[in-house]
Formats: C-alpha cells, structure tokens, sequence
C-alpha cells in the first residue's frame, strides 16, 4: 500500500511551486496595513475631539457617571448587570494605563479577524481551494494522475489534506500578520484586556445574566477557532466545485457569487426564514460571542455550526463520489 | 509462449445514446508493436481511456498481464505506462520534479530509476529546467520517461508522434522498436499516420466508427490488397481478355487487376494466345494509405 504522506508531499510541493501561499501573504499584508492606517486615522481624530483632554481623566469621569447610575435606585437589574461589567471593563482600563480607544495589536487582529470572517478570509482560502482539482483538469495532469497505480480516492484525500493545512496556514499567517504589522503602529500589548461576552438574544430581549468579562487572548483564541471553522467549510465548498465544474474561473464565480449573495442576504433576511439553511447567512460566528444581533431571529452559535457542518458534510461526500466515479475525457 | 500483456473482450462504450465504441476485442503480447489506426472521430482515444482506467467501459473486459483494469485498478497500472493524447505534465515544475512526482506514486521507485529514464530519453541537459521552457519534443521525451519510471510491460502512446518534425518522428520510431525488440515491452500506438504505422508495427487493427475492421501483420494485410499492372498492346482487346477472368480499371495505359498466385500465369498466356503483347507485368503492394481508404471507405468516412 502506497503510502498518503508520498501524495501529500506531491500536493504540497504543486501548491508551493505555485506560490498560492506567497501572494496571499502579500494580500493580507497589504490589507493589514491599510486597517491599521485607518484605525491610526481614526485614533488620531478621536484624541483631536477630546483636545487637551487627558483621556485618562475622561474615563475616570465615565466610571463616575456610571457609578453613579448604578446607586440610583430606579433601575433594573439586568441593566444593574450590565453595567457592572462596563464598569469593570473601564476600571482595567483605567488600572492597567491602557487607552481604550488606542487598544494595542491584540485588539486589533481580534477586530480585523472578526470582520474578515464572512468575506475576506473566504476569498483567501478560495484561491488555493478552487483550483486544487480543476487545474489538473483544464492542464491535463489528471489524465497521468489517474492513470498511476493509486486509488482516486487516495489521490483526493491527499488533495484535501493538502486543502486543510492551506486553511490553517492561511488563518494563522492572517492573524500573526495582522498582530505583528499592526503592531508597529499600536503596539503589541493587549493580551490580557477584558473583552465583554455572554450576550445572549431571547427572541427580541438581550438577556445578560451570562455576561461576564474575558481576557483578550482567550477571545482570540474562540475567534481564531471559528474563523478556521468557517474557512474549511468554505475550502471544502470551493473543494467540491472544483471537482464538479472543470473550468476553475466557473467555479469561482459560483462560489463568489454565493459568498457575495450571503453578504447582501444578511441584511434583508430577517423575515426570510428558511433562509437560515444558506450556508452563507451562517459565516458570522464570531457575532454570537461579541454580542450584535443575528441576521435571522432564532439563529444561534450553535445552530449556525450544525448548519455549516451539514454543508460541509454534504460537500465532502459529493467531492468524494464524483471523483471516484467520473469518466476523464 | 510469449505472454500475453493486454487482452481486451467485447469492449463497448456508450456515451448518451450513442454507442462510441461498438464491441472491440484484441491481444497484445509481449515484444510486439501493435498499431491502432483509424481516421479522425473512429474511437482510438476512447478505446485507449479506457484501457488506461480514465473512464468505465459500457461492457466487455480490458486485463493488463492478466489483472482487470476495474477489479485490481492498482495491480493493472503497476505494469502499464502511457501518454494519453498529449504529454502534459506540470508547466511550473522542473522535469526532474515532475519525475519525482509521479516516482512518488509508485512502490518501490526511487531517484535511482529517475536518472535511468533521462538517461534512457536522453533529457539530461535540461531536466532542472521548468517544464515550460521545454520543446514539444522535449515534452514528448519527458513524457515518455515518466510512462517508463515502473518499468512497465505494456506501453500505451495515442499520436506519439503527434507535432514532432521528421527527426522526431524517426527517433521516435527507432526508441519505440527498441523498447519492444530489447526490452521484451508491448507496445501500443495509435495513429491515423500510415506511414508511421507500416513502419513501425507488427500488427495494425484498422477502427472505424467504433468497431474494428481487420486486425493483421502488415504484411498480409497488404498482401490481401496486391495489385499487378499490366501495359498491353492493344490495350482495348487485353481490357476484353482479362475483364473475363477479373475485374479490371483502366488507368491511362495500365489495366489493373487483383493479383493472384495461381490465376495470374493463366491470363497471362491466354493474353499470349490472343495475339496481345505484354510489354510488363508489374506487381504492386498497395501503401497502407490505399489500403486505410478502401477499408474505411475514402476520407473524412469517420465524421458522423
Ligand atoms: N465526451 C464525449 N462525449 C460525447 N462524444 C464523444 C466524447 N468524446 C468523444 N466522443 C465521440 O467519440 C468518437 C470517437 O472519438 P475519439 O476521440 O475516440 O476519436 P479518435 O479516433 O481518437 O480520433 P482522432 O484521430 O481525431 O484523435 C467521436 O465521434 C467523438 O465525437
Ligand atoms: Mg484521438
């Protein structure tokens, strides 16, 4: 038995003498760099309002203002809650000497993952993913490829190992980058700084009995796990169309359309339900633990997961059967 | 007993409706060139993906030394190399890479082999170099070399000589008999150059329209098709004498007919006793090429 690692090897070296990889680090780069002069810009006239003003004598009268709402008595308690852990969130600032509106690098690859979840991190993983099959159609390759003494769908495997360590080198190379360019600007502190989660959506009522306060690098750590979710189900989606569709453009713009439909779809759905089954209204995970409202009443963390792992499933099982199974003219 | 490398029974294809190979049966055995010609559209590339696993056979049986290319995929293709149509392989990496791509997916072949090859194509000078600065006959050659890394018994080429010029085609030809009459391999050629297959094969089966017409040695297939030519005097009257015997054209000052070992001395002295004289009697093989258009039934007969 020929061994998966040898086919693996031979995807890997396909996919670096491409330098699939290289230019999608010079793509983030680039992205990275142009957030992070528009959040330096941001900063800028944020301090240009506040004037002279020191900004730590500004939060310290925040803190006030909010204690002092919280001793009057005419209050509910779920607000009580609330802002306790406003105020906790504001004190560390306070505490720990950190501007909140100057947050550091770790702050601002949290913030950049989170917005790059539903459409910039798919259009990474799209371009190793939707040619992994399709090119060694539209070359040809596939013809010795399959004519070699291995099983197809050994061969297939091999393509979507390679595809899964694309994905995590894509979703890593995007975070380190963002963390170490902006960086430069903000600096590099930030990892324990409290993030507020636990926001929870009750039909039209917030519920904020598990609201609570989480240190930052815990945060990136949920942020980064759901963002690789998302790209292997986007990967495996764009995966499947390069098996089916031979021409790699064709299935690009299918996914590009779906992927863009999704974005628009978000927010005018909400009284679509059966839209909620769309893989694409599903992508932003990372707004069930920051805490903004989901596209469609009823969604949740978990329902957006099992919805995307169906797909995914699904994805893998038409790959898999059609690979094995088509004739190659 | 020589062995037999490929046998293929009953095979059929159909393609929608349309039935693309109609029931296609042949052996290879080992140490022979075997010539598939057939003009445009007949069915030698269909016939071949099929051989070569790329798609599934309608019905009917294809074993490669014995094991069915569908039931022992693997087994099959440890013994079978081949180039389908073009030798494409990966434009952005080195030939030496793209041999050790395709070593990587064999048991048992290491860098060792690969040098073996280049060596054998003669590709040495170049082989680091990417595969897109590479000639078409370059191409060809690495292509070759990557269908020889298992040392297999039964080479399959569809138009191995498809956009080589005559030196190509001419060292093609020496390469492919070598590897057959040395080496002991089979080898199967497709092509619709004649000339290429009468050269080059021992035995050709003619394909048209998905079936095969006739499978036979060169030689008696032409033999099967030998003409004479006659130049008599007066030709109108050796026209009557041996229109009785035969069929005869005429063909300016030539009458042609069928020749026949037996028959042939007995017209020709009934020529005699009639006072015709025979300047020359001229036997004649017909090329393949004639050979190709009366058994397929004149150009471009493939397009349906
Ligand atoms: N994918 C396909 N779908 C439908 N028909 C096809 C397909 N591929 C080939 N055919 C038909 O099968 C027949 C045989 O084609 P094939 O390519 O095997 O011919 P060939 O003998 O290799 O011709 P050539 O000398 O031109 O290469 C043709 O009539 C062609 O139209
Ligand atoms: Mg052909």
């Amino acid at each position: 038995m020929l061994a998966l690692n040898n086919l693996i090897q031979n995807e890997m070296m396909k996919l670096l003498a491409k330098k699939r990889l290289v230019i999608i680090g010079i793509i983030v780069g680039i992205l990275v760099l142009m957030f992070t002069y528009a959040q330096f810009k941001q900063v800028e006239e944020q301090q240009k309002k506040l004037g002279t003003v020191d900004w730590r004598a500004a939060l310290q009268q925040q803190i006030i203002d909010t204690q002092n709402r919280l001793s009057s008595n005419r209050m509910l308690d779920e607000w009580r809650e609330q802002l306790e852990v406003g105020l906790k969130q504001q004190q560390y600032y306070l505490d720990n000497d950190i501007n909140p509106s100057e947050p550091g690098a770790a702050t601002f690859t949290r913030m950049f993952l989170e917005n790059a979840i539903d459409l910039f991190i798919p259009l990474l993983i799209m371009i190793v993913a939707s040619d992994l099959v399709s090119s060694e159609n539209s070359q040809g390759t596939i013809k010795l490829l399959l004519t070699r003494p291995v099983k197809r769908w050994k061969i297939l495997m091999s393509k979507y190992v390679t595809l899964l360590l694309s994905v995590s080198i894509i979703v890593a190379m995007t975070a380190l980058l963002s963390y170490l360019l902006s960086g430069l600007v903000f600096g590099y502190q930030g990892w324990a700084a409290p993030v507020i989660t636990g926001f929870e959506l009750n039909g039209s009522d917030v519920d904020v009995s598990q609201v609570r306060l989480v240190e930052q690098w815990k945060f990136l750590m949920m942020d980064l796990g759901l963002v690789w979710l998302v790209a292997v189900v986007i990967g495996t989606l764009s995966f499947m169309l390069s098996v089916l569709v031979r021409s790699t453009p064709a299935g690009m713009g299918i996914m590009l359309a779906a992927l863009i439909s999704g974005a628009i779809l978000n927010n005018m759905v909400s009284s679509w339900e059966s839209a909620k089954y769309f893989f694409m209204v599903n992508l932003k995970l990372t707004t069930y633990i920051s805490g903004s409202a989901p596209p469609i009443e009823g969604m949740t963390l978990l329902s957006s997961v099992i919805t995307l792992l169906v797909w995914w499933l699904l994805a893998l099982i038409v790959s898999f059967t059609a690979f094995t199974r088509k004739d190659v003219y | 007993m020589k062995q037999v490398t490929l046998s293929v029974k009953d095979l059929k294809k159909k393609i929608g409706d349309r039935e693309i190979i109609k029931g296609i049966d042949f052996e290879l055995k080992e140490g022979e060139v075997f010539g598939f010609l057939g003009p445009n559209g007949a069915g030698k590339t269909t016939t071949i993906r099929m051989l070569v696993g790329l798609i599934k056979p309608s019905s009917g049986s294809i074993k490669i030394c014995g094991y069915d290319v569908r039931k022992d995929f693997t087994k099959a293709m440890q013994h079978m190399g081949c180039i389908v149509e073009n030798p494409e392989l990966y434009p952005f990496l080195s030939g030496w890479d793209n041999l050790l791509h395709f070593a990587r997916m064999l048991p048992n072949v290491g860098k060792q082999r690969i040098t073996e090859v280049v060596e054998l194509v003669g590709l040495q000078a170049r082989i680091h170099d990417k595969v897109k600065t590479y000639s078409l006959g370059m191409r060809q050659r690495l292509g070759i070399a990557q269908a020889m890394l298992n040392s297999p018994k039964l080479l399959i080429l569809d138009e191995p000589t498809n956009g080589l010029d005559p030196a190509g085609i001419r060292e093609m030809r020496q390469f492919i008999r070598k590897l057959a009459e040395e080496e002991g391999m089979s080898v199967l050629v497709s092509s619709h150059l004649l000339g290429e297959i009468q050269q080059l094969c021992d035995r050709v089966a003619i394909i048209k329209s998905g079936e095969i017409i006739q499978t036979d040695t060169v030689e008696s297939l032409l033999a099967t098709q030998e003409r004479i030519l006659w130049r008599v005097e007066p030709l109108q009257k050796g026209v009557e004498i041996l229109g009785g015997f035969t069929e005869v054209i005429v063909d300016q000052t030539y009458i042609i007919t069928a020749y026949d070992e037996l028959e042939t001395p007995e017209w020709n002295a009934a020529l005699n006793r009639a006072g015709v004289k025979v300047h020359e009697m001229n036997r004649k093989l017909p090329g393949l090429e004639e050979l190709f258009l009366q058994v397929t039934g004149g150009g471009g007969a493939g397009i349906e």
